[in-house]
């Protein structure tokens, strides 16, 4: 520490903390995405095709998501039909 | 028993080649034959840091090809008794190496080396999973800087999940950290990443931290791995982790900032 940070105290957080925090986050969110499987993104496709032949619906308006909870893992599809 | 290590990073420019060189160059110090293996299909580069660049006649995809064979390409160290470099390619063809004509080079090399060290290229696509994908162990070269750590740690989600080893399930590839370019003084005034902010995200075993240096631009210039200036900071830096990564405990040197008289902290002088 010289004078000048000395005079002016130390209050404000250094920028080596901040980058720690915000890669502490950033890591945390990524590996909670790497554990999901491959096959989302298929079954995100498929899910469509076979719903379109029923209704329209966009490529977007069906979300599948993978959650896990303890020893189960739950599957939630979330698919938005259009208006009527 | 003989080993592939792979020197990875994710992020480009950290110090990949520069550790490869150095690493290879070590362990064949320490007696062990020890081949480098460049995987940076169209950037050869490692030829230039071991000053073998126009000792390369054959590469890896003329091997891979069958358009030489294994010693025709194996280039020997003019300073070393038992170190060798196998140069990529500078084709600009991406696929020039499969999956198969890397295995069948490797398993060849395993026989005849004690260490195959693998430079992997940048990134994550294909060049860079071919360089892991046969690996035992892993030095993951990492720089005290964000986008580098979370490179390394998309790196090590990739070393557990797409081997060869993890999709055998065997036993995992053993995993290193190396923190490179790391300057005390600045970790000091809190504007680098710290040692311990580092290994506490990455979590993983650190394996050497090699200080911020200008003997590494003095010895590419020279085309002398770093590690053969025994007198530069980063060359013993990069010879205490051959020491640890071989199994010894060295305490780490070169990561405090130099003692400095009162007055020179006062002022905050150099
Ligand atoms: N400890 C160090 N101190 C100072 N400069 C360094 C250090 N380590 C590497 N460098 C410099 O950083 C640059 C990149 O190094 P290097 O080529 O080894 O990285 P790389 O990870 O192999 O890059 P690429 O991803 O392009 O293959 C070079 O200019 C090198 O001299
Ligand atoms: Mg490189």
């Amino acid at each position: 520490m010289n004078l000048f940070d000395f005079f002016r105290g130390r209050q404000k957080q250094t920028s080596a903390s901040v980058a720690k925090e915000r890669l502490q986050i950033i890591v945390a969110h990524e590996r909670g995405q790497r554990s999901t499987p491959d096959y989302l993104p298929a079954l995100q496709k498929e899910l469509v095709e076979v719903i379109r032949k029923y209704v329209n619906i966009g490529n977007d308006d069906v979300q599948v998501a993978l959650e896990n909870q303890g020893s189960c893992s739950i599957l939630e599809l979330n698919i938005t039909l259009p208006d009527r | 028993m003989s080993k592939i290590i792979v020197v990875t990073s994710g992020k480009g420019g950290v110090g990949k080649t520069t550790t490869s060189a150095a690493i290879g160059t070590g362990f064949a110090l320490r007696g062990h034959k020890t081949v480098i293996v460049d995987f940076d299909v169209g950037l050869r580069n490692l030829d230039l840091i071991m000053g073998c660049e126009r000792r390369v006649v054959y590469d890896f995809v003329n091997v891979v090809n069958g358009e030489a064979n294994l010693q025709q390409a194996l280039i020997k160290d003019k300073r070393l008794e038992n170190l060798y470099v196998l140069a990529a390619s500078q084709t600009r063809d991406k696929d020039a190496l499969t999956l198969e004509g890397v295995e069948k080079v490797l398993m060849e090399l395993k026989e005849q080396f004690e260490y195959v060290i693998c430079d992997s290229p940048a990134g994550i696509e294909k060049g860079a999973h071919l360089a892991m994908y046969f690996a035992d162990e892993a030095i993951v070269v990492t720089n005290p800087e964000v986008s580098s750590v979370r490179d390394s740690d998309r790196m090590l989600g990739i070393l557990s999940s797409k081997s060869r080893r993890s999709e055998n399930n065997e036993d995992p590839i053993v995993e290193h950290l190396l923190i490179t370019r790391y300057n005390p003084e600045r970790v000091a005034g809190g504007e680098m990443l710290s040692i311990d902010d580092v290994t506490d995200i990455l979590a993983i075993k650190l394996k050497g931290v090699i200080p911020e240096s200008q003997a590494v631009l003095k010895a590419s210039n020279q085309g002398v791995p770093v590690i053969l200036d025994t007198e530069s900071d980063a060359g013993q830096a990069y010879n205490d982790t051959i020491d640890r990564l071989l199994g010894k405990e060295v305490k780490l040197r070169f990561v405090e900032v130099p003692k400095q008289g009162f007055f020179a902290r006062l002022f905050g002088g150099k």
